[in-house]
């Protein structure tokens, strides 16, 4: 598998680590609920089948965090922004499906 | 002469053999036809093979020479021990497994089809005793019954004590393959990467197609090949292109390729995987065709990025199955043919051809060029073409409509007996049966990303699926069996990769073909059979095994391949996995698809484990870091110890000291007494700057940073998001906007990747930036109640560095040796008064001959890691026996660290219930009630006089060590409710060694409990 960062060019998966999906936000601490928002956050994530995005770190580069749009099915990588990058919205990009 | 009992060397060897040696090389090749061949006759090449010395020539292949020397028993099977010949011709060898090579370089389950002859090849057969021809074990054939399809589960069920003691050995030794060498690989390997536009999977007639199209389009072309000389089929076949012979066709393509400057070749090069992104893993072999393994890689690892490929893989033969099939003289047609046309071996003398399809008529002929005589052409199908008819003719054989019932003979095949289809048995003599139950595309690459291969009705075999992005699959890997398809499928996929990677291909004038007839209608087996039918010649799987899977349940291929080892083992169904279904399907009557299909998963044969570590052993398996003061801590005569990848100085033994121990506990109490130097440069260090900053370590360590004043350095907490503890260090603030945060060696890139996260992820509107600079900066701790005197020493004097002016948690920039600017901090891990000096990395060597040389008048020493250990233990400072994942703040006795005031990563859920449990353990100190008595780490606790039950373990043990302050063993230990215990007695468990000791609980603080030590 193949990214190509923004900052490096085209690099091989084994320079990147991945850090999951980048549509989770970490919770707000205050109000009622923080326990159960941030159980949610760190132990429940989705696996979904499909396209999504997720953030990948170029530690054996620019040392730049990234977001990854991955098939997760085909490991096709359609896109790569760095996370300043605001214009993809990673949210509404997802396209899951079920899994057989 | 008896060259079989000489132990000489190859060449010695050949050197004695030279004036018999035309007569010789003569007389042992026997099968050897008197030209023709891709031969080079004037370079014989001398091999034993289970002690007899044979010979061949430059050219052959370890089967080619064998056969050539008429040896066709070649080895045991893997139950049976039945005898084995030769099958094949090339990788997909069942059968012809042999050792090659021996002591350290001994390498098992070789495929006599793929090894290169070379001068001085040592080869013995394997599973066999005492010898190939006499083998004890074949008395398992007529156990057979026992050995069926799912013996091991039935027979060894009972008792369950015997598993490991008898059965297992007894199976091991009686079923198996080779024996693995026992020394290290003293071979190098290596690993490289490489790009192109085309890469191209075989080069028979529709790889060379392929790479020479998208060569001329000017595209970057790799073309791998797994045999040493490149045409494929083309070598094998009488054929003709344009006239000319397909072998001369195939080598002018060569000449071109090799002069385009663009287009890399790599012969003896398997492409053995596909991956993800156009990743392509390719094996070749460098040296293994050579005697001499020295003098540079025996193999190198190809990591190929290819923007498109082209699988031009051919087919595999498929054997027919019927009654003692596994004779050594039956062989696959399309391999009689190769060993005749590319090897110049005639491989029997009377033939039988039985086949189900036109292909293979031509055997027939090249059979009876070669001067063997053909006995009969069996064929199950009623109508016949003109062609094939024609060729049988003109080899004199006899077209019997018919299958080959059972092939007889013990050794080898003796002859066979054919039931025609008007019901009368024929026995012919005969010593080869040429065998083709049609082909199998070699499709595995295709489906390694999980596309899944699609049966065909009318090729009577699978056809790759969904394909891998940018793949193409051309020729009979593609189903098109015939040359001219295979041509003008390669040049179209070699044009579309060309064009898709931007370049303008034109369109290949191609050379015009033969006239071939690949038609054929399936015939699996010989139901009429008797005897034992092999589906799988690797791993004795029969038509019978097959049968009682189905009855047993076992109906899908994929438990049929379990239960039976169907395509298992080094080959993986080569020649079996279509045949294996197929039977199945007729059994079930069922259509093939219904009963599944095979799953390709990389490699595609056998790779040897030494390629894929490369130059990563031993020494190199890794990085070794070295501090910027190594060189100084040699000089003082360290001992090294690694430390994740550091090399860090352990100890520093003295003249005279009797073991480590000794030395550690005159370097503890000489930094307890005047001072010592220890290089800490192996600490991570990093620099967090910005006018968030301060918020920003706010957020990342559960105690507050932004209120640290400006030349301070605190201690500080990280936690994980889940609230238990990630790490510590002492953080200190040179400017407002500038922070540096140090880390524990061991999770320093950890740190450092968990910081870059949450600045530029979480909070990315906080403007802060921070940078690793472990690896520009040298430490020191100068630590002892003398260090202030050695410093004093050391910074240029304009720096006050008196207790007033640098009180405890001082941290400052200085400048020392006249100018050199330096940092240095009051900290201490030791628990004396300490300080650390930091200094830019190239100055580190020189730094610790300063320290030493200042502190030489008040008896100073340099202390390692062993040293540093026992005083942070003594001190009851944490490390990573106690950070070890599973502690939170609160279980280390460090809960009022924990802001109340401010959001920060593990705030939240730190507060759980389960993690503020009071019977979590906590940290408290141990000592051993008899003082001689020595402590572990990693024993229980357990109450005293207590049974060592889950029930009792109240703790454990976590960092133990000999306190040369007090004399005695000291251990921190987690224990429930430990701070409330002081005093109790209890009991450590460690059933690892066997050990129960008697200790007392206390505060995990040993030594100056106060603090004033730290703070004079």
């Amino acid at each position: 598998m193949r990214i190509r960062c923004p900052y490096c060019g085209e690099r091989g998966s084994e320079e990147f680590t991945c850090h999951g999906d980048v549509s989770v936000r970490r919770p707000d601490i205050n109000g009622a609920g923080a326990a159960e928002r941030f159980v949610d956050y760190v132990y429940f994530r989705d696996n979904p089948a499909g396209v999504h995005y997720e953030y990948w770190y170029h530690g054996a580069g620019c040392r730049a965090w990234l977001k990854v749009c991955r098939d997760t099915r085909t490991h096709l990588v359609s896109s790569v922004v760095s996370v300043w990058d605001s214009s993809v919205n990673c949210e509404q990009s997802i396209q899951t499906e079920a899994i057989r | 002469m008896s060259l079989g009992a000489r132990s000489a060397t190859s060449s010695s060897l050949r050197e004695q053999l030279v004036p018999a040696d035309s007569r010789a090389v003569r007389h042992t090749q026997k099968f050897r036809l008197a030209d023709g061949g891709l031969l080079d006759r004037a370079s014989t090449l001398t091999f034993r093979f289970d002690g007899r010395t044979l010979y061949g020539y430059h050219g052959d292949t370890l089967a080619s020479a064998l056969l050539a020397n008429g040896v066709r028993l070649v080895g045991r099977s893997f139950k049976y021990h039945r005898p084995r010949g030769i099958l094949a011709a090339g990788v997909e060898e069942p059968n012809a497994l042999v050792e090659v090579r021996s002591g350290a370089r001994r390498e098992p389950n070789t495929r006599a089809t793929t090894i290169e002859l070379y001068d001085g090849l040592e080869v013995v057969s394997q599973n066999r005793w005492p010898s190939l021809r006499f083998d004890a074990m074949a008395v398992n054939s007529v156990a057979s019954p026992l050995l069926q399809a799912g013996f091991y589960y039935k027979t060894f069920m009972w008792p369950s004590s015997f598993w490991e003691k008898i059965y297992e050995p007894l199976i091991r030794r009686a079923a198996g393959l080779g024996r693995a060498a026992r020394e290290a690989d003293p071979d190098e390997y290596e690993k490289v990467n490489a790009f192109c536009d085309v890469l191209v999977v075989g080069s028979g007639a529709s790889g060379l197609a392929a790479a020479l199209t998208a060569a001329r389009a000017g595209a970057r072309v790799i073309l791998c090949e797994d045999d040493y000389h490149l045409g494929g089929r083309c070598l094998s076949e009488r054929s003709f292109l344009d006239g000319n012979s397909a072998a001369s066709w195939a080598s002018s393509v060569e000449a071109e390729l090799v002069s385009n400057p663009d287009v890399r070749v790599l012969r003896r090069t398997s492409v053995f995987g596909a991956y993800d992104g156009g990743l392509y893993a390719a094996v070749e072999r460098l040296r293994d065709h050579t005697q001499d393994c020295d003098g540079g890689p025996r193999q190198r690892l190809w990591r190929i990025n290819a923007k498109r490929s082209v699988l031009a893989s051919g087919g595999f033969e498929r054997p027919i199955v019927f009654g003692n099939n596994d004779l050594p003289g039956i062989m696959l047609a399309g391999a009689v043919r190769t060993y005749i046309n590319r090897f110049a071996v005639v491989p029997g003398r009377r033939a039988v051809l039985f086949t189900n399809n036109d292909d293979a008529y031509r055997t027939a002929l090249d059979l009876s060029t070669a001067g063997a005589r053909v006995e009969a052409i069996v064929d199950p199908r009623p109508r016949i073409s003109a062609h094939c008819k024609s060729l049988a003719h003109r080899s004199g054989a006899r077209l019997i409509e018919g299958v080959v019932d059972r092939a007889c003979g013990w050794w080898e095949v003796k002859s066979v007996e054919i039931r025609a289809a008007d019901g009368t048995i024929h026995r012919l003599p005969c010593d080869l049966v040429a065998i083709s139950g049609g082909w199998n595309p070699t499709i595995h690459l295709s489906s390694h990303l999980g596309g899944r291969p699609v049966w065909s009705e009318q090729h009577a075999a699978f056809l790759p699926g969904v394909l891998p992005p940018g793949m193409g699959v051309v020729g009979a890997a593609a189903g098109g069996f015939v040359t001219s398809e295979c041509l003008s499928s390669g040049a179209k996929a070699g044009a579309d990769a060309a064009e898709t990677c931007g370049f303008t291909p034109r369109t290949l004038e191609l050379p015009r073909t033969d006239r071939e007839s690949t038609a054929s209608a399936p015939l699996w087996r010989v139901v009429s059979s008797r005897g034992k039918a092999f589906v799988d010649f690797q791993n004795d799987v029969t038509v019978k095994d097959v049968e009682l899977a189905e009855r047993e349940g076992f109906r899908k291929v994929e438990h049929l391949k379990r239960y039976t080892t169907l395509g298992m083992a080094t080959d993986q169904g080569k020649t079996s996995n279509v045949n294996g279904l197929a039977v199945l399907s007729e059994i079930t009557a069922k259509a093939i698809p219904e009963i599944g299909g095979t799953t390709f998963r990389p490699p595609f044969s056998p790779v040897a484990l030494g390629p894929f570590a490369g130059h990563h052993r031993g020494k190199n398996y890794r990085p070794t870091r070295l501090s910027p003061a190594h060189k100084w801590a040699e000089g003082e005569g360290a001992t090294f110890v690694e430390a994740g990848l550091w090399l860090r100085a352990q100890y520093y033994p003295r003249a005279g000291e009797q073991d480590w121990t000794a030395t550690v506990r005159r370097e503890v109490m000489t930094v307890r007494a005047t001072v010592g130097v220890c290089d800490v440069s192996t600490l991570g260090k990093i620099d967090v700057q910005g006018p968030d900053a301060g918020r920003f370590l706010d957020r990342v360590y559960c105690n507050t940073f932004s209120t640290l004043p400006v030349g301070k350095a605190r201690y500080g907490l990280m936690l994980r998001e889940d609230g238990f503890v990630m790490d510590d260090g002492t953080t200190s603030r040179l400017s407002g906007h500038h922070y540096l945060v140090t880390t524990t060696t061991a999770n320093a890139g950890k740190v450092m990747q968990h910081l870059e996260f949450c600045c530029q992820c979480l909070w990315p509107d906080l403007d802060v930036q921070a940078t690793s600079v472990t690896d520009h900066w040298a430490q020191f701790a100068v630590a002892g109640p003398k260090a202030r005197l050695v410093i004093r020493k050391i910074v240029d004097p304009e720096y006050d560095v008196s207790k007033t002016a640098l009180p405890y948690l001082a941290a400052t920039e200085i400048t020392i040796g006249g100018g050199v600017p330096a940092r240095l901090f009051r900290i201490s891990f030791s628990g004396e008064l300490a300080f650390e000096l930091a200094i830019p990395a190239r100055f580190g060597e020189a730094l610790g001959r300063l320290i030493v040389d200042a502190g030489s008048e008040f008896g100073i020493t340099p202390y390692g890691s062993e040293a540093l250990a026992a005083m942070r233990i003594e001190k009851g400072h944490v490390a990573g026996g106690e950070l070890n994942g599973q502690t939170t703040a609160r279980d280390l006795g460090l809960g009022k660290m924990m802001s109340t005031k401010k959001d920060y990563i593990g705030r939240v859920m730190a507060e759980r219930p389960a993690l503020l449990d009071p019977n979590r353990p906590e940290l408290v100190g141990l000592k051993p009630e008899q003082p001689d008595q020595r402590l572990h780490a990693g024993a229980h606790l357990i109450p005293r006089g207590g049974k060592a039950t889950p029930d009792n373990d109240q703790g454990y043990t976590s960092s133990a060590v000999y306190s040369p302050t007090l004399g005695h063993w000291i251990a921190l230990g987690l224990l429930v409710q430990g701070p409330k215990r002081h005093g109790e007695l209890l009991c450590t468990y460690d059933p690892l060694r066997g050990l129960e000791t008697l200790v007392r609980v206390c505060a995990p603080t040993f030594v100056d409990p106060t603090g004033d030590r730290l703070r004079a």
